[in-house]
């Protein structure tokens, strides 16, 4: 997602920070606290229940528009972060932001986004509700993340881009 | 096309949303990260430092149902059905997989974060996957010899 060689520069930028362990911990603390958060998020939301995945995703059956309200409070509320962090430049602790460096749209991008389109179709699980389903210990989330992360080992890392 | 409106949840969809995209800002504003869960979790297979972060964002996720449960047992989100055909998992996970580390984005990268971000990178991978994933539902539930839904 990000270039590696921003977190680089990230880690050197840790490494320097005079309040190194106290920005760390903050960091590992906020990070656990967003991921629970984003599941809590996706549990309510109906975005971890494949069938209702896939009744979005049926425009042309009976049409269950419900997930198309999940992006639009996702990214009202993500773009509160992307306005505040553009005003300030650094994360709250003034640490350095890893942010994807903008591209150009190529055929990498569309192939890619294709084929997870087909993937996303044929059972109902994106990424996110796959790990969050696998906290259930769902079965079928089981057989999915073991699919998806030899997926996204196979592919090798592109330097940032989104 | 015909509305499900019986299967229609607004309310429950945009508090979620909501919800997903305040994580997004928190780990944004402390962690100075996208919350792109793909890119997180291919971090975790391949990022050469830089795991704990991710590691931890993802046990978050892990424990989210049993949060929820234990704090707002009422709410009662039930666990998914489990489908039973194993190998079209496996498939649909790979390419799940091998997309999004294309695309270098999913759902929350690019739906979420990449388009908060007004980047037209996002909006087209978003158009894409969408138009394929319905596609390959359209194919499944009417076309190829359609049963219908």
């Amino acid at each position: 997602m990000s270039a590696s060689h921003m977190n680089e520069q990230a880690a050197v930028a840790v490494t320097a920070a005079p309040h190194t362990g106290a920005a760390r911990t903050a960091g590992l603390l906020g990070a656990l606290l967003s991921g629970l958060l984003f599941g809590v998020g996706l549990l309510l939301s109906g975005m971890t229940d494949p069938a209702k995945v896939l009744g979005f995703l049926d425009i042309f059956g009976a049409w269950d528009p419900s997930l198309a309200f999940v992006m639009v409070g996702g990214i009202a509320a993500a773009r509160v972060g992307v306005v505040l962090i553009g005003r300030r430049g650094t994360t709250l602790s003034g640490l350095p932001v890893c942010l994807p460096p903008k591209r150009a749209i190529d055929a990498r991008l569309i192939a890619g986004s294709a084929l997870f389109g087909a993937g996303w179709g044929l059972a109902g699980y994106c990424p996110g509700p796959a790990v969050v389903s696998l906290g259930f210990g769902s079965s079928s989330a089981l057989a999915l993340v073991a699919g998806m992360l030899v997926g996204l080992w196979s592919v090798p890392h592109s330097r940032g881009r989104r | 096309m015909s509305i499900a409106w019986q299967a229609f949840t607004p309310w429950s969809a945009v508090t979620g949303g909501a919800l997903i995209g305040l994580a997004a800002t928190a780990l944004l504003l402390v962690n100075g990260r996208v919350a792109g869960i793909s890119g997180i979790l291919a971090g975790l297979l391949r990022a050469p430092g830089d795991r704990a972060w991710r590691f931890v964002f993802v046990a978050g996720l892990l424990l989210a149902p049993l949060v929820l449960h234990l704090f707002v047992p009422g709410l009662g989100v039930p666990a998914p059905a489990e489908a039973p055909d194993a190998r079209l998992l496996l498939l649909a996970g790979l390419l799940v997989g091998v997309g999004t580390r294309l695309a270098n984005g999913c759902t929350s990268g690019h739906g979420v974060c990449g388009l908060a971000r007004l980047s037209l990178r996002s909006l087209a991978a978003v158009a894409v996957f969408m138009g394929s994933a319905i596609a390959v539902v359209f194919l499944v539930r009417h076309g190829l010899g359609g049963a219908g839904a």
